[in-house]
């Protein structure tokens, strides 16, 4: 069973989307290890050092995303994670900003997939199964 | 009659109180130097004697019982993965079965704190790492490790389940004095103090004793069942939550300020309130920290060290002491006793210094978060705004004249709103000693030692305006 780190990351308390994912991932068959809200990036690498994750989903709702995001990889890398995917989701940045280059921007600060405002997690299931290689 | 003798061999006295069950009365109590070095009989026979001329004459009793916390009391060394999550789970694990946490490692061990290990006198290891069906890779490397370097102190594995099977491997490949026993961390943020806790204690009766030269004593009593810092939490425990028709105290603190060490006991849940978010790995109910660098004597000089010299050049003008001096006459001299009122009054003052410190590292924290959302309050560790009563034990608190203002340390005197320090307690004091007893009696008649506690638990001394509230 692959094993998915997931949380809402910075100062942000969306609790909601967070139980969606949660649900819809563990009923999927995933390993889910909800970190839940105002988790910081260190939380997130913590549980998956500890678990074993192949995965870490982090969400942001509150448009700070990109402030909370930055040196992500880095850390992992230093925890020896560095292989580890790195996926996230949500209202990412402030205001209506091009999304093409909103993803080239986190995809530079290391994350392997990015995704638009009013994703369904179904739609990122696919992509899990590829990246997973399952 | 039901005469029980308990006896707590601790790290400068040998503690010994008499009760009758029948009565729910202390016969007597006494005490002497622990002569573990020599043979234990010797302080114990002394303390017994002592007894028995309070008494009046020579009773017998139907169980004689002890816990011990002598010849450096119970030392584990704690290993995990991550420091914020299995290690502190190991660490807490270790703390609720009565022990002092000398060494605390992370990820993979190295040679040298291999060498810590084995020069440190650990009595006992527990390995930890990973949550269940999480990382294994971690603690395999660490008991392979661990069993070739050799060492035969018990090592109690209590990481990933998963990992279970490679790690008895390891134990037998490598003939080591292993256990397993349940993760202390299950799921992320999840602690399981229980099964580990049980197995430290039963290692404790079996194997520890007999290296700590209390063996010895076998003869003269039943049995030792505790180190005495368990001894405590368990009363602690019965104090609080009552036993049947009993009531106990409800939500309580317990400060114990001895020579070498400073513990903090909670016996609360983590937090009440509905508006804040919890962070972090789970508290325990019964929560015990200990400070190494907190005492009265041995660990004196700890006091000190962490202040600047401006502070302790205020301090010496402020309260007209030498403070360093101080602290060093006590370090070299642990069987001083205060001889006047200068004495007494740095007594006084090192003890507030501990109460302080100690419930400064023992009680959460709470932050206000601003979020796009609004305000919102984030929390780490326990609250403890709401314990109904704070109550002091050791010998420095017991003999002061001031126990009002050592116990008043550990509330939030200094305004910080940010310490969820206990807000308005009562304030009461062990005034005969008697919590470790009190746990060990609790081991046999539970109702009998809530009874005598709730009668010689009491008020403090001092400021009785503030007592009688």
């Amino acid at each position: 069973m692959k094993t998915i780190v997931i949380g809402v990351i910075g100062a942000d308390v969306h609790a909601v989307g967070n139980k969606i994912i949660e649900y819809t991932l563990s009923k999927s068959g995933y390993n889910v290890i909800n970190i839940g809200v105002l988790s910081s990036q260190e939380d997130f690498i913590n549980a998956a050092i500890e678990t074993n994750a192949d995965m870490i989903m982090v969400s942001s709702l509150y448009g700070h995303g990109e402030i909370d995001c930055r040196g992500m990889r880095d850390k992992c890398i230093e925890s020896g994670i560095e292989n580890i995917l790195l996926y996230v989701g949500g209202n990412i940045v402030v205001g209506k900003q091009d999304f093409t280059e909103v993803k080239q921007r986190f995809i530079e600060m290391g994350f392997n997939r990015v995704y638009p405002p009013g994703t369904s997690i179904d739609e990122a299931l696919t992509d899990f199964k590829t990246d997973l290689g399952e | 009659m039901a005469n029980y003798l308990l006896i707590d061999f601790g790290s400068t006295f040998t503690k010994l109180c008499a009760v009758n069950s029948e009565k729910c009365e202390i016969l007597g109590t006494a005490s002497d130097f622990t002569t573990v070095e020599t043979d234990i009989t010797e302080g114990y026979q002394k303390a017994l004697s002592k007894l028995f001329e309070k008494i009046g004459n020579k009773i017998k009793f139907e169980q004689v019982i002890a816990c011990s916390s002598a010849a450096g009391g119970l030392k584990m060394a704690a290993i995990g993965l991550v420091k914020e999550l299995t290690v502190e789970a190991a660490k807490r694990v270790c703390l609720g079965a009565g022990a002092k946490v000398d060494l605390v490692f992370s990820h993979h061990l190295n040679q040298s704190e291999i060498q810590q290990i084995i020069t440190g006198k650990i009595d006992i290891v527990l390995l930890a790492g990973g949550s269940d069906g999480g990382n294994s890779e971690a603690v395999i490397y660490n008991a392979e490790i661990l069993g070739k370097s050799g060492i035969k102190i018990p090592v109690v594995f209590a990481g990933n389940k998963s990992a279970q099977d490679q790690i008895t491997e390891i134990f037998n490949k490598y003939n080591m004095n292993g256990h397993i026993c349940d993760n202390v961390m299950p799921t992320i943020n999840v602690l399981n103090i229980t099964s580990a806790r049980e197995k430290i204690r039963e290692i404790f009766l079996k194997q520890i004793i007999e290296a700590k030269g209390i063996k010895k004593i076998e003869n003269d009593i039943n049995r030792v069942i505790l180190p005495t810092p368990l001894a405590v939490l368990d009363a602690a425990k019965l104090l609080s939550e009552g036993y049947l028709e009993e009531e106990g105290l409800g939500e309580i603190v317990v400060v114990d300020i001895g020579g070498a060490t400073t513990d903090l006991y909670s016996i609360c849940s983590s937090s009440k309130r509905s508006d804040v978010i919890i962070q972090g790995l789970e508290e325990p109910f019964a929560k015990r920290t200990v400070e190494g660098d907190l005492g009265m004597r041995y660990s004196a000089p700890g006091i000190v060290k962490s202040l600047s010299e401006r502070e302790i050049n205020f301090i010496n003008k402020e309260k007209g002491v030498d403070i360093v001096s101080e602290v060093n006459r006590r370090y070299s001299n642990v069987k001083l006793l205060p001889e006047n009122n200068h004495d007494e009054f740095v007594e006084q003052f090192l003890a507030e210094m501990c109460a302080y410190r100690a419930m400064h590292r023992h009680c959460g924290r709470i932050n206000e978060v601003l979020t796009p959302m609004g305000k919102v309050f984030n929390q780490v560790g326990k609250d403890l705004s709401d314990v109904s009563y704070v109550i002091g034990t050791g010998g420095v608190v017991i003999k002061s004249k001031k126990q009002y203002d050592i116990l008043k340390q550990t509330t939030n005197i200094l305004h910080n709103p940010s310490e969820l320090r206990p807000n308005d307690p009562e304030f009461l004091v062990d005034h005969e000693y008697i919590m470790a007893a009190m746990g060990l009696l609790s081991k046999i008649d539970p109702m009998v030692a809530l009874k005598i506690m709730k009668k010689h638990i009491s008020h403090i001394r001092g400021r009785q305006d503030e007592t009688s509230k």
